[in-house]
């Protein structure tokens, strides 16, 4: 079938298919497991106006719950924080908004400007000596950090809190497949890591020691604890962190972090049912030449003006090859723009703030959600602006139906962890008003009666 | 013609070995590092560690590329050059001398006579130049 808005005619696809020895473009595909194909066309209509099309795809969209349209208490991971006007007018310009990252010094200052402004920006949130330029997400972020750990050490286990992000695990669990990377766990019953049982586990084996805080239940770890088990027996601590917090809690790196990584999605990019996202990574300034990613450094010209450019591109694949120190050799440059905007439009009071309001925001809807018969908070531990909650009814019943009443209740736990299937984890934040916390509890309150 | 001293035996990845009692010291030569420019970096392996000949034991990073350091003899490491991490231009400026790497203490003595001498090292590098 010929299609306007594929290259290529249905001769040149003849002739092609000729070249390799292939009777059809049917014959190409046979070795796709017929399961996993749609054995008809697509239910399209040949042709709409312009003007239907978009009628169209509106309805389509409309049929989507997202925080535009609903009161957001998602967590767990993506946050409905405030995305300031300016962000989108800045990073739609057409000298940013690109479609590939050009990073040749003599066409590019502004760009890698905006990224050394990022990576500074970073490194002084999360208190680390030197951030790159970004990676994809929290997770291949956290993934990148166990493989940098083991590099660093030559050791080759990786001892993960209970409390990191059961997602990120995931992915880190691929990436350490390859290069036979152990992964163990650290339980804690309590919402929080257990750190006498860390550290029997963590020994002489051990790359790293990784916990999550605020963790993905909410609960705030004790970092420099933890950074002390790690370091006695020789091993980094990572610490994973949203970044969007970092105005009220301390920076990782001043409680005795090797490695700080994070989701960075708070920091003005939007919800995007889930990416792109933005993978924070920062390290001590000694483990600078087993960083992954790009980096851009200051420098100055033949004429001794300021100017920037990558720096230590010898860790990367396009010179180092097979040694490498990562197979990543993008970032999310856009989104990291995003953030840059963010932080340079909030300023200190203003990430302050919201890290305040979150808080202040989320304790007071714990406190009116745990007035609600049978609804009761799951670990005692302190948590930040997220909390699981305990439910007298099964949670992915309550956010079905607190979706028709225009709530995004949170996200039930179930599918993360067996013996919490009757807890939903609730984000607040700075966001979130009053009246909308109070009808939010109103409406919970009436779904699991 | 790049100085090959005659004391020292080598390798076809350009390592010089130096006999110094019990103990081999390991450094590139003065080709290697004119041809690397500029190093700005060497990683060298903790002393305690074992190497093995013909393996890679380091990295040498220069302004222009980088390299894997090889062990010219099998052995453990019982001395590394820790000046490099502070001085690396060092390995440019006396490669030879202060520019030294690793110390070795050879568990196969029989790995030093398949050593290149500074003759069949000098007739390597007049052929790589042809």
């Amino acid at each position: 079938m010929a299609s306007r808005y594929i290259a290529n005619t249905a001769d040149e696809q003849k002739r092609m298919l000729g070249v390799i020895g292939a009777g059809s473009i049917e014959e190409l595909l046979v070795k796709i497991p017929a399961k996993v194909r749609l054995p008809r066309p697509l239910g399209l209509v040949p042709a709409m106006a312009e003007t239907d099309l978009i009628r169209h795809l509106k309805a389509l969209a409309g049929k989507n719950a997202d925080a535009d349209s609903h009161v957001c208490f998602m967590g767990a991971g993506s946050y409905d924080h405030y995305v300031p006007s300016p962000i989108n007018h800045l990073v739609s310009r057409g000298e940013f908004f690109t479609a590939y990252t050009p990073y040749q010094p003599e066409a590019s200052q502004g760009t890698l400007r905006t990224i050394y402004e990022y990576q500074t920006m970073i490194a002084e949130l999360t208190g680390m000596d030197v951030a790159n330029a970004s990676i994809y997400d929290g997770a291949s972020s956290l993934a990148e950090a166990a493989l940098m750990a083991h590099a660093v050490t030559a050791r080759n286990e990786i001892v993960l809190s209970r409390g990191v992000h059961p997602l990120y695990k995931r992915v880190t669990a691929t990436y350490c497949e390859g290069p036979g990377i152990r992964l163990r766990d650290a339980a804690g019953p309590d919402g929080v890591t257990d750190l006498e049982a860390a550290r029997k586990v963590v020994g002489a084996k051990t790359a790293a020691l990784v916990i999550q805080t605020p963790n993905f239940y909410g609960c705030l770890e004790d970092v420099a604890a933890a950074a002390e088990i790690a370091h006695g027996a020789g091993a980094l601590l990572v610490v994973v962190a949203d970044p969007v917090n970092l105005g009220v809690l301390e920076g990782p790196g001043k409680l005795g972090a090797d490695i700080v990584i994070g989701e960075g999605q708070g920091l003005g990019v939007p919800l995007s049912f889930g990416g792109p996202n933005l993978g924070v990574f920062a390290a001590k300034k000694e483990l600078v030449r087993r960083m992954p990613g790009r980096l851009v450094g200051a420098t100055v010209d033949s004429d001794g003006a300021r100017g920037f450019v990558l720096t230590l591109q010898t860790r990367e694949q396009h010179i180092r090859r097979a040694k490498a120190t990562s197979n990543i050799c993008t970032n999310v440059a856009l989104c990291a723009l995003m953030a840059t905007v963010y932080l340079a439009t909030l300023g200190r009071r203003g990430l302050v703030r919201v890290g305040e309001l979150s808080t202040a925001k989320a304790h007071y809807a714990a406190e009116r959600l745990t007035k609600i018969p049978g609804v009761s908070l799951r670990f005692a531990a302190p948590f930040f602006k997220e909390f699981a909650l305990k439910l007298p009814k099964p949670p992915e019943r309550v956010v079905t139906r607190l979706a028709k009443q225009g709530f995004l209740a949170g996200v039930p736990l179930k599918s993360f962890d067996r013996a919490l299937a009757d807890c939903l984890l609730v984000a607040v934040t700075e966001k979130r008003t009053k009246a909308e916390i109070d009808g939010f509890a109103a409406a919970l309150e009436k779904a699991v009666a | 013609m790049a100085n090959v001293p005659k004391d020292l035996k080598y390798t076809r990845e350009h390592e010089w070995a130096k006999q110094e009692g019990d103990s081999v010291r390991v450094g590139i030569t003065a080709y290697a590092q004119e041809q690397l420019g500029d190093v700005v970096f060497v990683e060298l392996p903790k002393v305690g560690a074992k190497v093995t000949a013909t393996k890679n034991f380091g990295v040498v990073e220069s302004v222009k590329a980088v390299s894997d350091l090889f062990a010219p003899i099998s052995g453990e490491v019982v001395e590394i050059n820790g000046e490099l991490s502070q001085k690396p231009e060092t390995v440019n400026q006396d490669p030879y001398g202060r520019g030294w790497m690793i110390a070795v203490k050879p568990s196969n003595k029989g790995e030093w006579d398949q050593l290149l001498t500074a003759q069949q090292y000098e007739d390597f590098l007049a052929q790589a130049a042809h």
